[in-house]
């Protein structure tokens, strides 16, 4: 138990170096890129004075590393600096568009749990079945397939052709500001505020960016439930097992699954961390307000605050989740140190 | 026990459930406009600060400036909050008598002492668009002496310098910098003496038809009715949705998802042509496409260089087969939408003459050089007819493409050879781009004049002196006489090659009508959309 404790005390401490190499990278990007920021700020008309001004009062006419200083201070006190696109502190911005990300990823890696797993397994179970040769296909697509392609495919058919999926955005416009924000999601705030027509225009506005992200993870857990189920199945527990005389739904899911289960929560952990960060394109596929899109727009506009920001926060939760996976792993297997 | 069709049917339901609830709506809301365009250009609502495309087309419907461009013709100017002006006859004194009906959002009456205190505003904060009213010779410790309210309805302005064109004070007092904000609302929200700039980043406080009732960067805009208002909006609502790409804002209007698509392509605008729920309203615009020739490098110093790369384009082709409808060939600096524009084309390709050009300089085959240009559309298409142009003539284009923002970053820095760039005017006189591309008065890097003609390096003296000559003149005939000549000499010797103006397109749903697009965004209003 100790030698468990130490290891994690040693990851633990493993996260505040991580961040710093992430802020670093990030931010030496943001300063050698050949965009002048102050242009995002001032325009291309700006006259020399004003830029002047802007430059000092962003600071970019200090040296580098007195820069870098300043930002890591103002880091450690909790200032991410304000954006120079919404003119909002960048921790606002976070708390305005994450919740929208969580609310799609979290969606997206449920229906991918509800739906990748039991087909791994069941793909184990009939190796070599057509049943297992059409989930390898249809997981092998869903990698395969560029997320931006799958999107505006969706968008063609469920929208254009067919009519019966709304556009892009989260809610339609007659829904516009109608319910108070609690969470920031919109699926959640409508059921708090008891506004079922919001409520229901936000979950199918939910449903198809929700679905294209599902289908890409749903991929990786079913490829991976697959694999990790047919070493399990060889094992000699299993023919102990079935020698006496246990149903094969028992074999199954208590004791194959059963024993992959621990595996598998490093794997769930990482996909649901990968849809966080990874919600880029299809948040501006679908016009969704995230982190995602925010990210994008601030970075095309050089908004380098917004961009450090919103990169720190992802690789947070993706540390987070990472340790969390770590952490779940040590203490479920015994076997692990 | 679960079998295998129990599991494929739960799967199959888990997959379809959230997209039970279906029916895309055929309809925007009764009394709601709704729009898709880019928004992402936003950075702050404060007319003193404002400076880009959506934020100042909100502006102009949150806030009445004094004067503003007659909405039929915009070359004439005509009483906004002001019923009437008086200019003294030595043209220093402009004094604007208000209306006495017009009522900011917060219900607060427009009074002289809210006009003398925005303007004051403008020149204290000294924001990017504040040079337009500086420019006059105003700063932060003669402004308040200069500009102020006589009574509670009377403005004056007097102006610190010598007399410049009457028609030169009114157009930059008619742009959006010009805008009247709400004294008290936006004192009574100041935060270290910034005069109320970062409360008014994110909302207005004006006396237009409309205010601003929220914006989330990137995603959407709304207005509502101003229910003060003196001028009615018929729309209690305007909605503005990010739509980044062109062909999802014209899918979203043939759904009837919105009312109005705002930055539609040639290609959309081609496969809508004949479509009869759909009307088009546009507006040709200040904004040029030009190609800016680095005076530092040896070739493109010399007059017939010049000349032959004016001569080498086929312009007629890139607006016929690149840009129908949505950029025009326009070879002068004044676009035709600005008084004193010469609305003549004289160049055209010839491969001969271009040639012959060319050897005349000495370069009898040709030179390599290089162009930068936004790596978006029509940019990108331009810029690949414009090399096979160029190559026709011996003139060896390598292309760089580039992000708008890290094209306009290198060229500031005076680093590019070639370049494909645009302009937008800043304010509806032909001074804006006179000055822009004929006066360099200092080329050294200390410059305080650092536009279009010194990122070029672009040095003459002849120009810059009739430029500065015919802000001066007092008589508005003589005056846009000069503008037409400067342009002819411009034409002739300047290493600027004009290519296009754009034309502003703005596609209108069924039964949607009474939007009217200015010749610039801060000319376009709102408030006599309707739908049906």
């Amino acid at each position: 138990m100790r030698d468990k404790l130490q290891t994690l005390a040693s990851n633990f401490a493993s996260i505040p170096l991580t961040l710093f190499g992430l802020v670093l990278v990030t931010f030496l990007i943001g300063r050698v890129m050949p965009i002048d920021p102050v242009i995002a700020v001032a325009g291309d008309h700006a006259p020399p004075d004003v830029i002047a001004a802007i430059r000092e009062q962003l600071g970019l006419d200090k040296p580098l590393l007195v820069q870098f200083w300043i930002y890591l201070v103002n880091l450690i006190h909790g200032d991410l600096g304000h954006s120079v696109m919404t003119s909002h502190a960048v921790t606002e911005d976070v708390a305005q568009y994450f919740p929208a990300t969580i609310e799609l990823a979290t969606t997206a890696i449920i229906i991918a749990i509800i739906v990748g797993i039991p087909l791994g397994v069941l793909a184990a179970a009939w190796q070599g079945s057509r049943f297992d040769h059409a989930v390898r296909i249809v997981s092998l697509a869903g990698q395969s397939i560029p997320v931006f392609v799958l999107g505006l495919l969706c968008l063609l058919v469920f929208y254009v052709k067919l009519g019966i999926a709304p556009g892009t955005g989260q809610l339609d416009v007659a829904y516009e500001g109608l319910v108070p924000r609690v969470t920031g999601m919109l699926v959640v705030d409508s059921v708090i505020a008891g506004d079922w027509d919001s409520f229901w225009d936000a979950l199918a506005h939910l449903a198809q960016p929700a679905l294209v992200l599902a289908y890409f993870s749903m991929a990786y857990i079913t490829r991976m439930t697959r694999a990790f189920m047919i070493e399990s199945l060889s094992g000699e527990y299993i023919i102990t097992a079935r020698a006496k005389g246990l149903s094969a739904a028992r074999i199954l899911w208590r004791h194959a699954f059963g024993n992959i289960a621990v595996r598998l929560v490093t794997v769930l952990a990482l996909a649901y961390a990968g849809l966080l960060e990874g919600a880029v394109i299809t948040e501006t596929v679908f016009s969704w307000p995230g982190l995602g899109l925010y990210l994008t727009v601030s970075l095309l506009n050089a908004d380098m605050n917004a961009v450090l920001g919103a990169t720190l926060v992802v690789g947070l939760i993706y540390l987070i989740l990472n340790l969390l996976a770590d952490v779940l792993y040590r203490l479920l297997d015994p076997r692990v140190a | 026990m679960l079998t295998r069709r129990a599991l494929l049917a739960a799967s199959t339901a888990t997959m379809a459930a959230p997209a039970i609830h279906t029916g895309a709506r055929a309809a925007t809301p009764k009394g709601v406009a709704v729009m898709a365009r880019q928004i992402d250009d936003i950075v702050s609502f404060d007319p003193a600060e404002s400076y880009e495309f959506t934020n100042g087309e909100v502006d102009a419907n949150c806030y009445r400036r004094l004067i503003r461009p007659d909405v039929n013709d915009a070359t004439k100017i005509e009483g906004d909050l002001a019923e009437k002006w008086e200019v003294s006859k030595d043209g220093l004194t402009f004094t604007f008598r208000l209306r006495r009906d017009a009522k900011f959002d917060s219900g607060n009456p427009v009074t002289a002492h809210d006009a003398a205190f925005s303007l004051q505003r403008v020149v204290k904060l000294n924001k990017t668009p504040g040079f337009i009213i500086t420019q006059f010779g105003y700063n932060a410790d003669n402004v308040e002496k200069l500009i102020r309210a006589l009574d509670d309805y009377t403005v004056e302005m007097k102006l610190p310098g010598e007399a410049e064109a009457t028609s030169f004070i009114l157009y930059c007092l008619s742009a959006n910098v010009g805008s009247v904000v709400d004294m008290k609302t936006v004192m009574a929200n100041q935060t270290n003496g910034d005069l109320g700039n970062a409360w008014l980043k994110t909302r207005t406080a004006g006396a237009g038809p409309f205010k601003l009732t929220e914006w989330a960067a990137s995603d959407h805009v709304i207005i509502d009715l101003n229910p003060h208002a003196a001028e009615k909006a018929l729309m209690h609502r305007v909605v503005i949705r990010h739509v980044a790409d062109p062909s999802a804002q014209l899918l979203l209007l043939q759904k009837g998802d919105v009312d109005m698509a705002r930055d539609l392509g040639s290609d959309q605008l081609k496969s809508i042509a004949g479509d009869k729920n759909l009307t088009v309203a546009s507006s040709p615009q200040g904004t040029s496409m030009y190609i800016a020739m680095n005076q530092t490098m040896p070739e493109l110093q010399k007059v017939q260089v010049h000349q032959a790369i004016k001569w080498a384009i086929d312009y007629d082709a890139i607006a016929k087969n690149i840009t129908p409808n949505t950029w025009s060939v326009c070879q002068s600096f004044l676009p035709d939408a600005l008084p004193g524009a010469v609305k003549t084309n004289p160049f055209m390709k010839n491969v001969a003459k271009a040639k012959q050009l060319l050897a005349e300089a000495g370069l009898p085959n040709g030179f390599a050089v290089t162009m930068d240009y936004f790596n978006t559309s029509p940019s990108s298409e331009i810029a690949q007819a414009v090399q096979a142009d160029l190559a026709a003539v011996g003139i060896k284009a390598s292309l760089l493409p580039g992000d708008q923002k890290q094209v306009i970053t290198k060229t500031r820095a005076r680093q590019h050879q070639l370049a494909m760039l645009r302009w937008g005017t800043d304010y509806f006189d032909p001074n804006s781009n006179s000055q822009a591309w004929c006066e360099n008065p200092d080329d050294s890097d200390q410059s305080k004049l650092k536009i279009l003609a010194w990122r070029s390096h672009f040095v003459d003296k002849e120009l810059m002196g009739e430029s500065q000559a015919a802000v001066h003149e007092l008589d508005s005939a003589k005056r846009i006489a000069l503008y037409h000549k400067l342009q002819q000499q411009f034409m002739e010797r300047a290493p600027f090659a004009m290519l296009l103006q754009q034309n502003a397109v703005t596609v209108l749903g069924k039964g949607v009508s009474g939007f009217k697009v200015g010749p610039m965004p801060d000319y376009t209003h709102y408030s006599s959309i309707t739908k049906t």
